[in-house]
């Protein structure tokens, strides 16, 4: 007997940030260090070996004032769908114990803590630098254990890890539709830590291929861009702007070329 | 009765004082870097100044390089048992210590690099056909183990050893099957050198190490065969110079010098004019491609136009025109000038398709990243080199390494 095919269209979660609205307050990164467990150093001087799943930059025109603007950029792993929009993001191919990888049913890359052998392929393959390594054991303040997230495994020395769209809330909520019998999850009901932190709501996320999220409509807005564009690398993070010179900085230009104006000339499949 | 020696017959060697003194000498060094391992593995790679922009750094580069270096193995057994250049039998044997030497060393550098050494068995267990380093790690391990059995024969061939009957057949009986061994080698070589440039060269989110595909494989995974193929020899005969210098005789005929010379230089020239077509479609139609100019990957004091003339012209072309000239390789001045050349060319190139790789900002706000090794990275990347010496001493030694080195040496 045939069983009955109950195909839905699969999940690409992801995020749309208003670049006009982030203030650079830094709430998003200390939600998700409180959400994620992620450790901290006791001189987070340099910003290099620290650890952060997401982290904001902050970029300048280059004018002088009184023309000078600034603008901040959060960046989270950008859960990109890698050349071809076939699941093979640029760590997700490279790392060779399969320790991170690619989950077709939400679009959402992976880090296997207890798999990945710290061989730091998938850092020298991220453009975007959204993977961190663990250059030391955890280490938490004193009786700061004891508020440290239980849903969310702490991570050991030697090991890469990244942001990962905040998975273990879309497990407990998949859990719940589960129990009250239900398929789909509301929008609201799977959201991550730093979008709830935002207090601009700048950060908005969601489903891209659920023509009711919000996410789905922002990021066909002609201010939205993503970053690195050119590289084929098709992240899941997009970035609204009204700046132009915002827009041009998120990806590399020659000279004579226009953001929004250029083809991608890269092969689908290598 | 008098024991056999353990010194081959008809060879003369330094006195067992100035060789413990100079074995000493180079066991410090080694025990420095063993001190330095001891201190990585057992408090992380915190140890080190690499950071998360730097994920990859001297150690890669390290390994890289005396892969490239011993590539010289591979390829004389290629064109000794494979193109039956026999004259080749007369240093092949160094190749093959100085191979052993570098793929142990690779290994080592490996275990010490990765953050969880207890779990570098996963790459095995757990493999992704996709990784590049999944290719590198299977293909290594079993050129390792075919430059051991190729290293046992030679080791049999100490006269306390050969003078059991066991041993002394076993290690004809290797002898006659070898031109098995090294074609499986040439094999595996083919893939795991290649598979290194590969490493870099599908890297699609950085644009310097990105190249054009044919297939699945990157230019870059050929380039690097090549030039194994190319360069390798050059190391292969700087250490037997450095031997010859230090023990102070002639070990292997100049003809046989010369010839293993000449095919390198050829190898070095078509490599390097392969290398120049890749380098000009990488400037001019694939780096465009991203949005960056040629000079945009080398706007940095440290990393300027000045190393990729090097690499190409200086470590390249010079080296390859000498070595294919007659007159250029047999003028030592020239010889020694071009395979020091070649030597520092590959490690110019391996250099920067890892360190350089890192260094270069993909965004357009970002500052180049620098990077500056620990004297514990410095000190386990001394190591091998400590190891290295230690091993071609004991067998210069022990062995007979260079079968001619009787005839151009008579006891009277």
């Amino acid at each position: 007997m045939k069983e009955k095919n109950d195909y839905k269209q699969a999940k690409r979660y992801g995020m749309v940030i208003d670049l006009d609205k982030c203030t650079g307050c830094g709430a998003c990164m200390v939600g998700c260090y409180s959400e994620n467990n992620v450790p901290f150093k006791a001189d987070e001087t340099n910003k290099l070996d620290s650890i952060n799943w997401i982290r904001i930059f902050k970029i300048t025109n280059d004018k002088p004032y009184p023309e000078t603007e600034t603008c901040y950029i959060p960046m989270p792993c950008m859960q990109c769908d890698g050349v071809g929009k076939h699941g093979h993001p640029p760590c997700v191919s490279v790392c060779p114990a399969v320790a991170t990888d690619y989950d077709y049913d939400t679009g959402i890359i992976s880090q296997i803590y207890t798999r990945c052998f710290g061989c730091r392929y998938c850092m020298a393959a991220c453009p975007y630098h959204a993977r961190k390594f663990n250059w030391w054991d955890p280490v938490w303040p004193a009786d700061m254990e004891k508020y440290l997230n239980p849903k969310v495994s702490p991570r050991m020395r030697g090991v890469v890890e990244k942001c990962s769209f905040c998975f273990h809330r879309y497990q407990q909520a998949r859990d719940k539709a589960y129990l009250e019998k239900r398929e789909e999850l509301a929008e609201n009901e799977y959201q991550t830590a730093c979008a709830e932190a935002c207090p601009t709501g700048a950060i908005t996320f969601g489903d891209l291929n659920n023509k009711n999220h919000a996410v789905y409509k922002l990021k066909n807005s002609p201010k939205a861009f993503r970053l690195l564009e050119r590289l084929n690398t098709n992240p899941k993070v997009y970035y609204l702007t009204s700046k132009k010179w915002v827009r041009r900085a998120g990806d590399n230009y020659l000279t004579h070329e226009e953001p929004g104006k250029i083809k991608n000339n890269m092969k689908e499949h290598h | 009765m008098n024991e056999t020696p353990l010194i081959p017959a008809g060879v003369k060697r330094c006195s067992k004082w100035q060789f413990s003194l100079w074995m000493a000498a180079a066991t410090a060094v080694l025990l420095w870097g063993v001190y330095a391992m001891y201190l990585i593995w057992y408090k992380g790679l915190n140890q080190t100044n690499m950071n998360d922009a730097y994920g990859f750094a001297l150690w890669i580069w390290a390994d890289l390089a005396v892969i490239a270096l011993g590539g010289g193995a591979f390829f004389s057994g290629f064109l000794t048992y494979i193109i039956n250049k026999n004259e080749l039998k007369n240093i092949i044997n160094l190749a093959v210590v100085i191979g052993f030497i570098c793929y142990s060393s690779a290994l080592l550098i490996l275990a010490i690099d990765v953050g969880q050494p207890l779990r570098a068995w996963f790459i095995f267990w757990h493999a992704n056909v996709h990784s590049m380093l999944t290719e590198v790690a299977f293909c290594l391990s079993c050129y390792f183990a075919v430059l051991t059995i190729e290293f046992i024969p030679l080791i049999l061939e100490n006269p306390r050893l050969d003078k059991k009957p066991f041993l002394h057949h076993l290690s004809h009986n290797m002898h006659g099957i070898m031109a098995i061994f090294a074609a499986t080698g040439v094999f595996l070589s083919f893939f795991h050198q290649g598979s290194l440039g590969g490493v870099a060269g599908v890297l699609y989110g950085r644009p310097f190490a990105f190249r054009e595909h044919i297939l699945i494989w990157p230019f870059t995974f050929f380039l690097f065969t090549w030039s194994a193929a190319a360069y390798g020899p050059c190391f292969t005969i700087l250490v037997t110079k450095i031997t010859e210098l230090i023990t102070r005789k002639k070990l292997v005929k100049d003809n046989v010098i010369h010839l293993f010379a000449k095919i390198s230089g050829w190898m070095i020239i078509t490599y390097i004019i392969a290398k120049t077509i890749d380098t000009i479609y990488w400037a001019f139609v694939t780096a465009p491609g991203f949005g960056f100019t040629l000079m945009d990957f080398y706007a940095s004091s440290t990393y300027n136009i000045g190393l990729l003339f090097a690499e190409i012209v200086i470590c390249g072309f010079i080296p390859g025109l000498i070595l294919i000239t007659k007159r250029g390789r047999e003028n030592s001045f020239l010889l020694m000038s071009a395979i020091i050349l070649g030597v520092i060319g590959v490690s110019l190139n391996r250099w920067v398709m890892v360190l350089q790789v890192m260094a270069v900002p993909v965004f357009s706000f970002n500052e180049w990243y620098t990077y500056m090794p620990s004297w514990q990275e410095v000190a386990t990347t001394v190591l091998p080199v400590a190891y290295g010496i230690i091993v071609i001493s004991l067998a210069h030694r022990y062995l007979p390494v260079f079968p001619q080195e009787k005839e151009l040496n008579p006891i009277d």
